[in-house]
């Protein structure tokens, strides 16, 4: 490896090809199902098998989808694309052929924008097209099986791949680029974002250039990236491999390279040089996709707001901060959770508090989504309001919360019964206070001295005396006084 | 009129193709490829300007199917054709992957 000071006199380029599964019922061609993890070759027919004779007819609702993804990622939807043959024989792909599209297709010329701590960030999206996945070869047994043995189950399932200019400069901003990608697939409903299944997966573009050079560097096309660790050490490890080649006086090749995960570098996949040659041409058995202008008006209206989009109105109109705002509007699910209970609580920076404390605590605690969460948004909401009244101290909420959660019990119920409500009276407050001082006169001897760091041990002994419902400003107030410690108002 | 197609061309379509030529084969196809070509090349002097390229010959319109699943084929049948199968999975020599 070398240095930092000599790979950098380099620029990496890179631009990634995403492939994402759509989420639809049926394959695009045929009538068979596309869930995961079916027995083998249970969810075929011979359209997907590529058997002589069977023709395909498309599935409306992957050009549905398409165009949503097309839509949300800034692209001119064309109203009339066309699907194309890409020819090449490998075992997992039955027909020969792939069905993709090549020259036009359905959407292009689009941006992913969003902010990062470097500033706003755009990124061109070149294209999104349609095409079809192949089957999955199993070599199964590696060194001593001569077989290798293939399940089509996954043969036909609809997939988009969404292909970048080369606008990205850094492994970690690929990273990050393709994690905002993904979020804005999953919130528009195209996408299940699930990397360990493959229904989402990314290839990378990369050549470096000398610094200032504009012209671009040979390129290497690096597949099997199937995680964002995978991408970000495939990425970093293949800017150092150039580089090395480069300050050599070497040529790299244009190539196709494999991630090799166990050995932590990319490696040649050999291939002959005609294997690329994929003859493209237009598919006969499909007709061109025609697009109306009102099916894409009906897409545009049908879409949620983006990720980006709801962090920037929880930043500007709910004064939330950069950190909570981010991982709230993530999720559509989770930001609808924390606007519910904002709504209810009439105070979203508490909500948020709650929402990104005790609630996400307890999701993570239990190994759940949002969807599982153990207490309703407007029920909280109304806790947060009680706090954020004054009715409960906060400390008196997380214990209410503890009550409500999983149980379906009222947070005014549990305040009620279990008679929590906070002292504020100061009459009420200033006999605990006292009994505090007379307990603790060590303490407040420190107190009375100047130590201001001793004050604090004492509110938490009146909290503890008043089982959590003194009101800790009011108690802190009153220990001054009672002490004529500075500070005093 | 463009250059007449190559033997050398035709073997690497055959190769690309998975197709194996013997010498009289590739000769004869090298023949007939080129005289279908040529036959192209004769079209290509009709005057086209003001028709729209066409990919295909139908516009057949929004020809499409409803996104709904149906029952596929038994295993059993799914591999029967296959000239080498086990378990439901079918087989190929190794491919390294």
């Amino acid at each position: 490896m070398m240095p930092d000071s000599e790979a950098s006199r380099f620029e990496p380029v890179i631009g990634l090809e995403i492939h994402a599964h759509l989420l639809t019922e049926s394959k695009i061609f045929c009538s068979c199902r596309t869930s995961f993890g079916a027995a083998p070759n249970s969810h075929v027919c011979p359209v997907c098998l590529g058997l002589p004779g069977a023709l395909p007819v498309l599935n409306r609702r992957v050009v549905e989808l398409a165009i949503r993804a097309g839509l949300a990622l800034g692209c001119t939807v064309q109203r009339c694309s066309i699907f194309a043959r890409k020819n090449y024989f490998y075992p997992d792909l039955p027909k020969g052929y792939q069905i993709s599209q090549y020259e036009q297709p359905l959407a292009s010329d689009g941006m992913l924008s969003y902010e990062t701590e470097e500033g706003q960030r755009t990124v061109r999206i070149t294209r999104v097209h349609l095409e079809e996945d192949a089957g999955k070869s199993l070599h199964a047994g590696e060194t001593q099986s001569r077989h290798t043995t293939l399940d089509y189950n996954r043969s036909g399932v609809p997939l988009i791949e969404i292909v970048t200019e080369p606008d990205l400069r850094a492994p970690a901003t690929a990273g990050d680029f393709f994690a905002r990608l993904r979020a804005v697939l999953m919130a528009i409903g195209v996408n299940d974002g699930n990397m360990e299944e493959g229904s989402l997966r990314c290839d990378a573009n990369v050549s470096l250039r000398p610094r200032g050079e504009t012209a671009l560097g040979v390129k290497v096309e690096v597949k099997n990236l199937n995680s964002f660790r995978f991408l970000q050490r495939a990425l970093e490890h293949e800017i150092i491999r150039q580089a090395d080649c480069l300050e050599m006086g070497e040529e790299v090749v244009q190539e196709t390279r494999l991630w090799n995960e166990a050995r932590g570098r990319t490696e040649s996949m050999r291939s002959k040089e005609e294997a690329h040659d994929y003859r493209y041409f237009p598919e006969p058995d499909l007709p061109p996709i025609e697009v109306s202008d009102e099916w894409i008006s009906e897409v545009r209206a049908s879409l949620p707001e983006l990720p980006e989009t709801r962090k920037q109105r929880y930043l500007r109109e709910l004064g939330l901060s950069a950190t909570e705002a981010g991982q709230l509007a993530e999720q559509a699910d989770l930001a609808q959770f924390f606007e519910d209970t904002a709504r209810t609580a009439g105070n979203a920076k508490t909500a948020a508090h709650w929402v990104m404390g005790e609630v996400t605590r307890h999701l993570k605690t239990d190994g759940v989504g949002i969807d599982q969460v153990g207490v309703t948004a407007d029920a909280l909401g109304r806790l947060v309001g009680l706090v954020d009244s004054g009715v409960i101290s906060s400390s008196t909420g997380k214990t209410v919360f503890e009550k409500m959660y999983g149980s379906g019990l009222e947070a005014e119920e549990i305040v009620e019964r279990e008679n929590l409500v906070q002292i504020g009276d100061r009459n009420e407050l200033e006999a605990l206070v006292t009994r505090v001082i007379s307990e603790q006169p060590d303490a407040a001897a420190r107190v009375r001295g100047g130590h201001e760091g001793t004050l604090g041990f004492l509110v938490g002994r009146v909290m503890k005396a008043s089982r959590g419902r003194a009101n800790p400003k009011l108690a802190g107030e009153l220990l001054r006084q009672q002490l004529r410690a500075p500070g005093v108002t | 009129m463009t250059e007449r197609l190559t033997r050398t061309e035709v073997e690497r379509i055959a190769r690309l193709a998975h197709l194996e030529l013997d010498d009289a084969e590739a000769d004869r196809l090298t023949r007939q490829l080129g005289d279908i070509l040529t036959y192209f090349e004769r079209l290509r002097e009709v005057d086209t300007s003001g028709v729209e390229a066409t990919t295909h010959p139908v516009s057949a319109g929004p020809r499409m199917r409803d996104d709904q699943s149906r029952e596929s084929l038994p295993r059993d049948e799914a591999v029967a054709g296959a000239p080498d199968a086990a378990d439901g999975l079918f087989r190929v020599p190794k491919v390294i992957g």
